[in-house]
């Protein structure tokens, strides 16, 4: 059992703190060394996935078991190098995207259907994409240490009402994926009234950072009273430290949607060993590293095989979601909206 | 060499720029970008400098136990990772910091640092020990025989700051203050933790955001061409103030120019150096804290980590001390020697890392592989990106052993290899190890510049401390953090240490 915490949707995570941080990237050759007659299957996939306490070594293990084959993952920005790549990628299929980057990733053209069935998935949005095919899931959501905030708010609303001296730390929509989640969180919850709650929100936010571990660590450390997360954050402080402090405050406007999915490439060389994959992960041997492996819900896995624990996560009645077209529509002015509010 | 650093500096952004569909489209928000990229960069490069200069000279005058310890220690903060630099910080200045402790004990409000303060901070942290040594290394290199003259005439006080010292800094000064704005141009990581929010953007975040949230690879090309042109526009400004220390030859380093020596100076210089030490030293010293508290929770796959890092940083340092003597040797047989090799040094901090990534994988990815060469390439680039630290520090030391011994050598035919050896590595020595040790340090704590060339099964040890932070292990990330700072400081003290040796 990999018990590899990562939050659910690091992976741009990782590449935000990229530049002076994670870039190094080192290595001398190929990964590891496939016994010749072995297939190589080539998966590109966020940096957080491949790492130790991510959830690619338990992936890679349980799906070899399948086939006579070798799963590399090559991580990195999955879509970037995609983009620079065009049709030379070697890559057969790429997991780890976002909703947020489907769109560019589906006019790349590069994409074959999944082939699989979405009509029973366990996620709170129905899911007909033919293309991308999700594995796990979350929603944006704020934490708090509820031993030193007695009441958290229990609505936007109330978030923007409370006294300024209560800090947030939030991440930057330019350059982190569940920064641009919020974004569109208060875009969803306020349409046209959304730079007025940004105008509100901005004295307590104490700062926004490029990625989420860096909000994250300045929340643990103690200098902000609440950070943008996921509902399922305090999964890995309940189940991995014991630590029962962490709660996620739930907004009755509902909370924001995200999905991880995976996709694979036309140009495969082998298409039938990348459709295995594919249908691999659905299957509940790939289904059920998720929760403790990716710290986030599986896309299609029954509430009675989750860990036990997860019963002690607070959980929103209602799901908030923007399709990627309209994520696409209202990006770029919301976007303007956020940064005209705080930058006064 | 010089082909292959200008393949680094422009081929990288013409390979963007080619692939990009259009160069058009400049952000929104060009001019206030522009505006705040320039006036953060430029007083933080101001502060580090003043702030460097009673320190140095302190250092320069005041001779003390443990001296060499402490200069060596007040180098740390330039080869710590950003984000351990700034949680450290924090811990001193920011809400449940030292700081505000201490004001809520007198009933005062907080103080708050996020926004310009504590990016002019974050800046004044990392650069006040790197200007520190390049003063400390002008002030022992006004020859011996100049002070004595100075002496001999009775000159004291701001006679003899005036004759003595201030030239040097005019000479010096300038290129420190534009190095230090140059790297504080492509700021980047310590803006988006600080900075408070999109007030504080510059012009490396928005390439990044071209980047990311565009895929736009001509708007990302054209802000770095605009990165580009306000470092050399700011540098024809800078080294137009500078004045280039007349030639006057003495022998050997002056270790104590005290010209004046009273009371009131003395305290001074005590308060210069202990302010710049509690600046410099408390918030490393409460980052070490947590890491050694946490030592119990190093992760087994730090090690290999930090061994290959270890690695690379050695090699990288290695190449870049090579390159840089081989460049500046170069440069002195030309008739504006010197300046062409500030100019690359300027243009290589100036270079976007993340367009220089970009452009390397493109130029790589149509013949191999890139995850089989990013041992190289890392390599590579680290040695590349640390050449501006080496260039700055050795090009001084090369010039005065050349104005100094020079027509000596040249009477007894010392030339090529043989001059090198007996003439000028003795002499550039400690500069000559100082450069290759913060090459040594920055490439340990990562340079790196190729996200697109990462490898999941090599990771080194700064990206070793990033999974873990972003897998929620906070406490196992600061002992990664606490073994990052010990195994780049322990690189630098050797290199430097093997640089005074002689001195």
């Amino acid at each position: 059992m990999t018990h590899r915490p990562n939050p659910p949707s690091v992976p741009w995570q990782n590449g935000e703190m990229t530049m002076k941080l994670t870039s190094l990237a080192v290595g001398l050759t190929l990964a590891a060394t496939p016994l010749a007659a072995q297939d190589v299957l080539t998966v590109y996939a966020p940096d957080y996935f491949g790492s130790e306490w991510g959830p690619g070594p338990a992936i890679e293990t349980a799906f070899e078991a399948t086939c006579d084959c070798d799963l590399q993952f090559v991580t990195g920005d999955p879509l970037q190098r995609l983009l620079l790549e065009g049709e030379r990628t070697k890559a057969d299929a790429v997991i780890g995207l976002n909703t947020d980057v489907t769109k560019k990733a589906r006019e790349t053209d590069l994409f074959a259907p999944h082939g699989q069935d979405t009509s029973d998935l366990t996620m709170p949005i129905a899911w007909n994409d033919d293309v991308f095919l999700p594995f796990n899931w979350g929603q944006t959501a704020f934490i708090y240490d509820n031993t030193k905030l007695d009441t958290p708010p229990t609505s936007f609303d109330a978030l923007l009402a409370m006294p300024d001296d209560v800090k947030i730390v939030i991440q930057d929509p330019r350059t982190s994926i569940s920064g641009l989640a919020l974004m569109l969180w208060v875009k969803q919850v306020y349409g046209d009234d959304a730079q007025n709650a940004w105008e509100q929100l901005a004295p307590k936010i104490l700062t926004v950072t490029k990625g989420w571990s860096e909000s994250y660590g300045l929340f643990t450390d103690g200098e902000a009273d609440m950070v943008l997360s996921y509902v399922t954050s305090p999964a890995y402080h309940i189940i991995a430290e014991d630590d029962l402090t962490k709660s996620a405050a739930i907004f009755e406007e509902g909370h924001y949607f995200m999905v991880e999915v995976a996709g694979q490439l036309k140009t495969t060389d082998q298409p039938e060993l990348t459709q295995a994959f594919m249908d691999f992960i659905l299957s509940p041997a790939f289904q059920t590293i998720i929760p403790e492996g990716n710290w986030s819900f599986p896309a299609k896995l029954d509430d009675s095989l989750l860990p036990e624990k997860f019963s002690l996560l607070n959980i929103p009645e209602k799901t908030l979601f923007y399709s990627e077209d309209q994520a696409a529509a209202v990006r770029d002015s919301a976007l303007e909206e956020w940064r005209a509010a705080l930058r006064q | 060499m010089l082909a292959l650093l200008l393949l680094f500096i422009f081929g990288t952004l013409l390979a963007v720029a080619l692939r990009a569909d259009d160069l058009s489209g400049l952000p929104s928000d060009f001019w206030p970008t522009v505006w705040f990229t320039l006036m953060q960069a430029t007083l933080s490069g101001a502060l580090s400098v003043l702030l460097a200069i009673p320190v140095a000279r302190a250092l320069m005058r005041r001779s003390f136990r443990g001296k060499a310890l402490l200069i060596a220690l007040l180098g740390a903060p330039f080869i710590l990772p950003v984000i351990v630099a700034v949680l450290g910080l924090l811990s001193v200045f920011g809400r449940g910091g030292l700081l505000n402790t201490a004001v809520g004990w007198f009933g005062g409000d907080p103080v708050s640092v996020y926004g310009l303060t504590g990016i002019l901070l974050a800046h004044a942290y990392f650069n006040l020990p790197l200007a520190t040594r390049l003063l400390l290394q002008g002030w022992q290199d006004i020859p011996q025989g100049r002070v004595r003259l100075a002496q001999s005439l009775g000159m004291r006080g701001m006679a003899a700051f005036r004759h003595i010292e201030w030239p040097m800094l005019r000479d010096r000064a300038p290129g420190i203050f534009l190095a230090i704005f140059t790297i504080c141009l492509t700021s980047f990581s310590v803006i988006l933790l600080i900075g408070g929010g999109p007030r504080a953007t510059t012009i490396e975040l928005a390439i990044y955001e071209a980047f990311r949230f565009d895929f736009d690879l001509g708007k990302a090309a054209l802000l770095a061409l605009v990165q580009f042109a306000i470092c050399g526009f700011v540098a024809v400004i800078a080294l137009q103030t500078r004045l280039p220390q007349s030639a006057g030859s003495g022998v050997g380093h002056t270790t104590l120019p005290v010209l004046s020596n009273t009371k009131g100076i003395g305290a001074f210089d005590g308060l210069a150096i202990f302010l710049a030490t509690a600046f410099l030293l408390i918030p490393l010293g409460m980052m070490l804290a947590k890491g050694v508290s946490a030592l119990g929770d190093m992760h087994g796959a730090v090690w290999p980590a930090a061994i290959r890092s270890l690695v690379i940083a050695v090699a990288s340092a290695l190449g870049s001390v090579v390159m840089a003597l081989a460049l500046c040797l170069f440069a002195l047989s030309l008739r504006r020697g010197a300046a062409l090799i500030d100019g690359l040094g300027f243009l290589i901090l100036a270079t976007s890392p993340l367009v220089m990534g970009t452009g390397l994988f493109l130029i790589v990815f149509p013949f191999v592989n890139p995850t089989s060469v990013a041992l190289w390439v890392t390599g590579l680039v680290n040695a590349t990106v640390a050449m501006p630290f080496i260039l700055r520090s050795i090009l001084p030391a090369l010039q005065q052993a050349e104005r100094d011994h020079g027509r000596l050598a040249d009477s007894l035919g010392l030339l090529g290899w043989a001059r090198l050896r007996w003439m000028l590595v003795p002499r550039i020595r400690p500069a000559l190890g100082f450069g290759a040790g913060l090459a040594a340090a920055l490439s340990m704590g990562d340079l790196g510049v190729i996200t697109l060339f990462s490898d999941p099964q090599r990771a080194t040890l700064p990206m070793e401390m990033f999974r873990l932070m972003s897998s929620y292990r906070q406490d196992s990330a600061m002992a990664a953090a606490l073994l990052l700072v010990g195994l780049s400081f322990g690189l630098f003290w050797l290199f430097d240490k093997w640089g005074r040796r002689y001195a």
